[in-house]
């Protein structure tokens, strides 16, 4: 991997790690925003780690956008090869697939589909070469996803799927977007999993919703009084299937402050789940259940 | 209360100089669109430059002042009126308690910011007053102002500058450009030589769609992109790349054919290539582009941009003691 260098405008320096999405790609773009951030270069007011990029924004009356752009090329040749070892944190995410407001949805912008005559949830099936529906939410459920990056607008994670690239769910997205989406739709673009974390436009594929809010700008929601927004960037999520009773129950309870997501501390080492990832995400599963 | 909101105006919201830290969570930077006449008009009543004003775009509002207060309007030539008698722009005035401000049609530009001494004061939010509408974040409830809406305002700072006029030549933003200036980068190669040439010999109209979060152009010709294998994750589009950030000001070209020029409620990041990104200095301009105007993107070089950011803090600072 060699990284592409590019000024964005006198503000922005933009850094791709790769072209291509890959877990390695990912590591190294947070681990190379953690030591910017660390290495506390005055000028520099935002680091934005992205999936396979990051961006750092600067004030060019502070620090000239050449001097910056050496400074980060010196830091990423000394960073080397460091441990692709990640302390994060793994987090359980209720969703009810299938559910009716996301039908609704996808029915009304159908025109705007590659399969006007299915729901998004039989074309992902179908073209990910799955047998049915509830096949491909078993695939879909059945792995933990990567946060590999807190964006768009709000709090929305996009997630990456943890497991071979040959068994990684892809889809494209709308032909044309919508121009609403339901709040806490769980969805699905190129190789990416979303959560939209507020109402609005959107081109993913819809599978479902979550009841568990992810960004509240209120700060009512118990877990959420801290810090407006739940995700951060190598967050480690797992789906959990709900029927509409489950669904409607965690509403409750996330209305009467009762709701507490599964979170647990984990150390995640990625060259122990490249050498087998689905011996690892059962380790995974452990740490998560306490089994 | 201090000002109470009879007519709303199409989109007005409480801005200030925004609120940076938050970009990499998706948090947009927000704040004044014409950053430029933010500050001017702050400093005309007695503020800091950062002070929390309205941003009324295309029309104005129509304001009842239950206080005693000093305002001036800046940025877009929208005519201001108290109790119908027609004042002017760029210069402070007095406000009496029961008195109404309201607005004649807009003359030129599109974004009027109504600075009141001491400030609009609603809560201060990760740092900011600034509205961001989309995460219905700061400003007055996290909206744009509606009808009955009432507004505070917050101690006067230090007396305001009546009776001062911002001379014509420093009144920036009020002339049609004709040139939006850009430093090309980003994704830049995805685009054939020669299709990168029409898009800079194209003239291109701005488009409806134009607010807070990006202003989109139309008219130019559909770019011509590199053939390609597609990255993986990025999608099969020759458009797509693998989900980035988005630099404000960067320009984006879904499918090659409107580009779209990001800024302050910037989505902040997503799956298309950028050509380059609209120097510092021109994000102000941009804000007071109206539908339907006519500009051609030019390349410039990073020595322009930086002697161009320079020119603009020139101005602004020719202003600071008016």
């Amino acid at each position: 991997m060699k990284s592409r260098y590019s000024h964005g405008g006198d503000e922005h320096i933009f850094v791709e790690i790769s072209e291509d999405m890959s877990l390695d790609a990912f590591f190294k773009s947070l681990f190379l925003c953690k030591a910017l951030k660390e290495a506390r270069i005055k000028g520099v007011t935002e680091i934005c780690p992205a999936n396979a990029s990051f961006q750092i924004k600067f004030d060019p009356d502070v620090i000239a956008p050449g001097d910056l752009l050496r400074e980060v090329q010196s830091l990423e040749a000394s960073a080397g090869a460091a441990e692709p070892i990640l302390e994060t944190r793994i987090i359980e995410m209720p969703v009810f697939y299938n559910d009716p407001w996301t039908h609704e949805t996808l029915m009304r912008f159908r025109e705007r589909h590659q399969d006007p005559t299915g729901t998004d949830l039989t074309y992902a099936a179908r073209i990910n070469g799955h047998a049915d529906v509830p096949a491909f939410i078993a695939a879909h459920a059945g792995s933990p996803w990567f946060v590999s990056m807190v964006g768009f607008v709000a709090g929305l994670p996009f997630l990456y799927q943890m497991v071979e690239r040959e068994k990684q769910i892809q889809t494209p997205k709308y032909l044309r977007p919508r121009t609403d989406t339901p709040k806490l739709t769980v969805g699905h673009g190129g190789c990416f999993g979303a959560v939209y974390s507020v109402r609005g436009a959107g081109g993913y594929q819809m599978f479902g919703v979550t009841p568990m809010p992810i960004y509240d700008p209120k700060q009512q929601v118990s877990y959420l009084r801290e810090f407006m927004i739940f995700f951060r960037p190598g967050d480690i999520v797992r789906f959990k299937p709900v029927d509409r009773d489950g669904y409607d129950q965690a509403v409750r309870d996330v209305d009467s402050g009762r709701f507490s997501p599964v979170i647990r501390p984990v150390s995640f080492d990625l060259r122990a789940f490249s050498q087998n990832p689905a011996t690892y995400n059962e380790g995974l599963e452990g740490v998560l259940y306490g089994h | 209360m201090a000002i109470k909101v009879i007519k709303p105006g199409l989109a007005t919201t409480v801005q200030d100089l925004g609120r940076p830290g938050y970009y990499d969570i998706g948090i947009p930077l927000s704040g004044a669109m014409d950053r430029y006449a933010l500050c001017v008009g702050n400093w005309l009543v007695g503020n800091t430059e950062g002070a929390a004003a309205l941003e009324c775009v295309f029309m104005g509002p129509e304001l009842q002042f239950t206080t005693d207060a000093i305002v001036a309007v800046t940025g877009a030539e929208l005519p201001p009126k108290l109790d119908g008698a027609p004042l002017s722009t760029w210069q402070a005035f007095e406000v009496k308690a029961g008195q109404t401000l309201s607005f004649d049609f807009l003359k030129r530009g599109a974004r009027a910011y109504v600075a009141v001494a001491g400030g609009i004061d609603v809560p201060v939010v990760l740092g900011s007053r600034s509205t961001y509408v989309l995460g219905a974040l700061g400003g007055f409830e996290g909206r744009a102002l509606k009808a009955d809406d009432e507004l505070a305002i917050g101690a006067t700072q230090a007396p305001a500058k009546l009776g001062r006029s911002v001379p014509t030549e420093l009144r920036r933003g009020t002339q049609p450009i004709a040139l939006l200036r850009m430093v090309p980068g980003l994704y830049q190669h995805r685009i054939k030589p020669d299709s990168l040439e029409g898009f800079f010999a194209d003239s291109w109209k701005v488009a409806p769609e134009a607010d807070r979060i990006g202003y989109r152009f139309r008219g130019g010709k559909p770019l011509a992109f590199v053939e390609r294998e597609p990255p993986f994750g990025a999608g099969s589009d020759p458009s797509n790349i693998v989900d980035s950030c988005y630099p404000y000001g960067s320009i984006q070209v879904p499918g090659g054919t409107e580009p779209i020029v990001l800024h302050r409620d910037a989505v902040s990041g997503g799956g298309y290539f950028m050509l380059g990104t609209v120097i510092s200095a021109d994000m102000d301009l941009i804000g007071q582009l109206q539908p339907h105007a006519k500009i051609q993107f030019q390349a410039v070089t990073m020595d322009n941009a930086l002697a161009a950011r320079k020119e603009r803090q020139a101005m602004l600072d020719a202003l600071r003691d008016i």
